[in-house]
């Protein structure tokens, strides 16, 4: 399980996360919610340990990571596996060599094996067979597969996915949806935490949703919860409408 | 108002240099960091061999045809100064001492600076807004000790030894317009030089080389890790950081050249 109390994150004299406490449970799909600029990407950095707090605890696993020094936080970070909005391969490299980095780097299998997990973990999003190509040669859609592979590969426990469907067309968008409700319940013991501004995939996907704004939570509960709900900027955010509480940037 | 502008003039002063003092802790910091990361585990041999390939390999072309026309140009100039005083066998020796103690490990060094510490922050640069650098901490593994380490060891290795061709086949271009232009007695130019230039020559041009070496590879890679802000922030980067390499370099050089002279 993952636990924020009290996070407070601040730049300068803008505070991001202003005593934020949400609570993730273990093998849902969680989707983190809010238009943008409402510290979606902080609160993620913050629990990967690439961000620190300025006060307040995250508590993974009954483990406050914000105590843990950078030796301890690169061992911490091999729980996660992230696919980043733009993917992030590294286009040097082959399909095959970006997938195979993580257990490269983090494992002493012998190299068959790490060969057979990455055939695996390809095939699981769809792609089987393509290592050989490079980055360049891939659409967004099979960029966004690759890098889910590579989060993939090494067994995490939580998979964090940073607005993935941003910039995609809708097929591709609800391929991706339906990529991480298969990978959750695919996968075994794995719990996936979903950056988005897209709450009509949050209604449809996630099993639990947090919205953030101002730096708090402005409502969490199930998609159930959020149709329910009466609450004017989580209405104002649903609508899409310029009218309501909710500012504009 | 003269005492207005000048507290601003002073509080503008006090913020830029003490933003400046910050980035040079920063710079120690992260120097530190490179050098503890070169003798931890894992050591990187194959990326350090793809660095040898790229910085040694690649650069061999530019460095032959430079130290040529450098050796062959100072000979030149040279020649035609002691052909006045009837001294043209002394040119090789003059070129060649010029050659290993200042022209090729400063020649060395701007080239490599412009060739590949510019390709080196270009590189990180776009790993960095592509962010292949974050996926790469998100994936638990030390940018410094996958990307830096392996740079900052291959150019101390191989840079040096560039130095060392560049002396050779300088030597070669003042031989050429030596003999062939100046008429010089081959005996005599081969003679003077081994005569007027020694080992020490040889040794403290090294360890010039070897100074450019590590300034080049640790400010190329610094630059490329910070970079932000698109394409133009990879152009910025890269910029930036070949100008601050050769200024550090020429600043080192006036450094070393005392120590060496002085010491």
């Amino acid at each position: 399980m993952i636990e924020f109390k009290n996070v407070r994150k601040a730049f300068g004299k803008r505070v991001v996360l202003d005593d934020l406490s949400i609570v993730i449970p273990p093998g849902k799909i969680t989707f983190i919610i809010g238009k943008s600029g409402e510290g979606k990407s902080v609160t993620i950095k913050n629990l990967m340990g690439l961000m620190h707090p300025d006060r307040g605890e995250i508590v993974v696993d009954g483990e406050d990571i914000t105590r843990l020094d950078e030796e301890q936080l690169r061992l911490y970070r091999r729980k996660f596996g992230m696919l980043f909005q733009n993917a992030a391969l590294f286009d040097s490299m082959t399909v095959g060599e970006n997938v195979i980095f993580p257990l490269r780097e983090h494992t002493r299998q012998p190299l068959p094996a790490m060969l057979e997990r990455v055939e695996q973990v390809l095939a699981l999003v769809g792609l089987p067979g393509i290592q050989h190509k490079y980055p360049t040669e891939l659409s967004t859609g099979e960029k966004k597969r690759v890098g889910l592979a590579r989060a993939l590969v090494t067994k995490p426990k939580f998979l964090l996915y940073d607005e993935p469907t941003t910039g995609m067309d809708p097929l591709v968008s609800e391929m991706i949806d339906g990529l991480i409700v298969q990978i959750n319940r695919d996968v075994p013991g794995v719990s996936s935490i979903v950056i988005s501004h897209d709450l009509k995939a949050a209604l449809a996907t996630a099993e639990n949703i947090v919205m953030l704004y101002h730096g708090k939570v402005a409502l969490a509960g199930s998609p159930e919860d959020f149709r329910k709900t009466k609450d004017p900027v989580v209405r104002q955010f649903f609508s899409g409408s310029v009218e309501g509480p909710m500012e504009f940037l | 108002m003269p005492v207005r502008t000048a507290e601003i003039a002073v509080n503008w002063l006090g913020v830029e240099a003490t933003a400046r003092l910050v980035e040079i802790g920063k710079f120690f910091v992260y120097v530190g960091d490179v050098l503890k990361q070169s003798v931890r585990k894992p050591m990187r041999t194959s990326l350090v061999f793809q660095q040898l390939e790229f910085i040694g390999n690649q650069s061999l072309n530019i460095i032959l045809l430079t130290g040529f026309f450098t050796g062959a140009v100072f000979g030149l100039q040279i020649g035609g100064i002691f052909q006045i005083f009837k001294a043209e066998g002394l040119m090789g020796a003059a070129t060649a001492k010029a050659l290993t103690r200042e022209l090729a490990p400063l020649m060395t060094g701007f080239l490599i600076s412009g060739r590949v510490g510019s390709a080196m922050t270009a590189e990180l640069a776009t790993m960095r807004v592509n962010e292949q650098i974050d996926a790469m901490e998100a994936m638990g593994v030390d940018p410094i000790n996958y990307l830096v380490v392996p740079r900052f060891i291959a150019s101390l290795a191989i840079i040096p030894l560039l130095c060392v061709v560049f002396i050779f086949i300088g030597v070669i271009g003042a031989y050429a317009t030596g003999v062939w232009i100046f008429r010089v007695d081959v005996g005599i130019f081969i003679e003077k030089m081994t005569q007027i230039v020694n080992m020490t020559d040889i040794w403290n041009g090294l360890e010039k080389s070897a100074v450019f070496a590590v300034l080049m590879s640790l400010i190329a890679c610094r630059y490329g890790l910070r970079a932000s802000g698109g394409a133009k922030g990879v152009g910025i980067a890269t910029t930036n950081s070949v100008v601050v390499s050769l200024l550090a370099i020429l600043c080192f050089d006036v450094f070393l050249t005392y120590a060496q002279v002085k010491f």
